[in-house]
């Protein structure tokens, strides 16, 4: 890429902040995959083609810090169930109150699908949040287009009996 | 849908520091204050390497540096503290006879522009003037006064490379990176700390106009 690195973190830098809170939980998994996603992308943005799709390249980077800060906090033998599948943590993130539909805040579906079970976790964040069309999803899970959908769809519905409703990506 | 603004500045913040220690921080940039506008900093490893005003644009400055040093342009503004209290204190109206404690790096100028601008800064002391003649004179090419105005015009260091002072002779500014206004601003600065005009001797001088 010939623009500048820093209209990257910009254009995009929020958007996957929500993603990886999405599949780790808020907090200090999230942020920490958020820094490594952006510092790896830095050392390989010179290198990244001019007509790349730099959303999609970021979520893809994010997914694989997303794994790995999973792998870590399992060899500390933290609160992983099961590795190495990223965002299978038993961290308690409260799902928003059932029956509120007042105000949906952003951090309110965030802690939300962070609490869905783990596929339906993915396929949520990786579609409706970060606004990757689901072979795309399926390719960076290892599922099939169809099992991502069936598990977007499952998470969608769980949502909105909680009172959230991510809209569909444009 | 937005994240808190908090979350993601001091997570850029990380972000920064963690590019610094990597090594991948080719390029840290960071905005200034200052009574000429807002001014863009940027700085490489090695030094200040561009100081751009408003008009020229900071995206389109972002988008030069990406291309002639580097893509990896991140806003990082640690790196440019120096340059940031030396151009405060400058504001602030203290006499600052060189870019002292700044290093700059001086990549984006060369060939007789650069000896220009190398010129400009050992011989047009803190609130002195000197036309494109004089300072024409005092190269390798004595006679070469458009040349002296390209390279004035097209300073990538305004400020920390005084060009400022350089004037035409019938006392009117000339062209400068940051407008017309903002040279007479930067020429009243200087003399006003100083009590009055001085030419390049030193000397207490007055010239219409400036």
């Amino acid at each position: 890429m010939q623009a500048p690195f820093e209209r990257a973190v910009q254009a995009h830098g929020a958007r996957v902040l929500r993603v990886v809170g999405a599949v780790l939980g808020p907090g200090a998994d999230a942020e920490d995959a958020w820094s490594e996603t952006f510092l790896s992308a830095l050392r390989a943005w010179p290198d990244l083609p001019e007509d790349a799709d730099v959303a999609g390249w970021l979520v893809t980077i994010a997914h694989r810090k997303a794994v790995d800060v999973v792998r870590a906090s399992a060899r500390r033998g933290t609160v992983v169930a099961e590795p190495p599948e990223p965002g299978r943590r038993t961290a308690a993130v409260g799902a928003p109150a059932a029956g509120s539909t007042a105000h949906v805040d952003a951090l309110d579906l965030v802690a939300a699908v962070a609490a869905l079970p783990p596929r339906q976790r993915e396929a949520v964040a990786y579609h409706h949040l970060a606004g990757l069309p689901h072979p795309q999803v399926a390719r960076l899970t290892g599922r099939s287009a169809a099992a991502v959908r069936r598990s977007a769809a499952d998470g969608v519905a769980a949502l909105r009996r909680a009172g959230l409703d991510p809209e569909e990506p444009a | 849908m937005t994240t808190p603004p908090s979350d993601l500045d001091r997570l850029r913040d990380r972000l920064a520091d963690a590019a610094e220690r990597d090594g991948t921080l080719d390029v840290a940039v960071r905005t200034l204050d200052s009574p000429v506008g807002p001014l863009l900093l940027a700085a490489t490893p090695a030094g200040v390497v561009r100081i751009a005003f408003e008009g020229e644009g900071f995206d389109a400055v972002e988008d030069e540096l990406a291309r002639r040093v580097s893509p990896r342009v991140l806003l990082a503004p640690r790196r440019l503290d120096p340059a940031a209290r030396w151009l405060d204190a400058y504001f602030a109206g203290r006499r600052l006879d060189a870019a002292t404690g700044v290093a700059l790096d001086r990549r984006l100028s060369s060939g007789y522009r650069r000896e220009v601008l190398d010129r400009l800064a050992t011989d047009v002391p803190y609130g002195a003037v000197a036309t494109y003649g004089e300072l024409a004179a005092r190269t390798s090419s004595p006679r070469a006064v458009r040349a002296v105005g390209t390279a004035c015009a097209t300073n990538p260091l305004p400020l920390l490379v005084p060009c400022h002072r350089v004037v035409r002779s019938d006392g009117t500014p000339g062209r400068y990176r940051g407008g017309a206004d903002a040279k007479r601003t930067l020429l009243a600065l200087e003399q006003g700390a100083l009590g009055g005009p001085v030419d390049a001797r030193g000397e207490v001088a007055d010239r219409p106009g400036t």
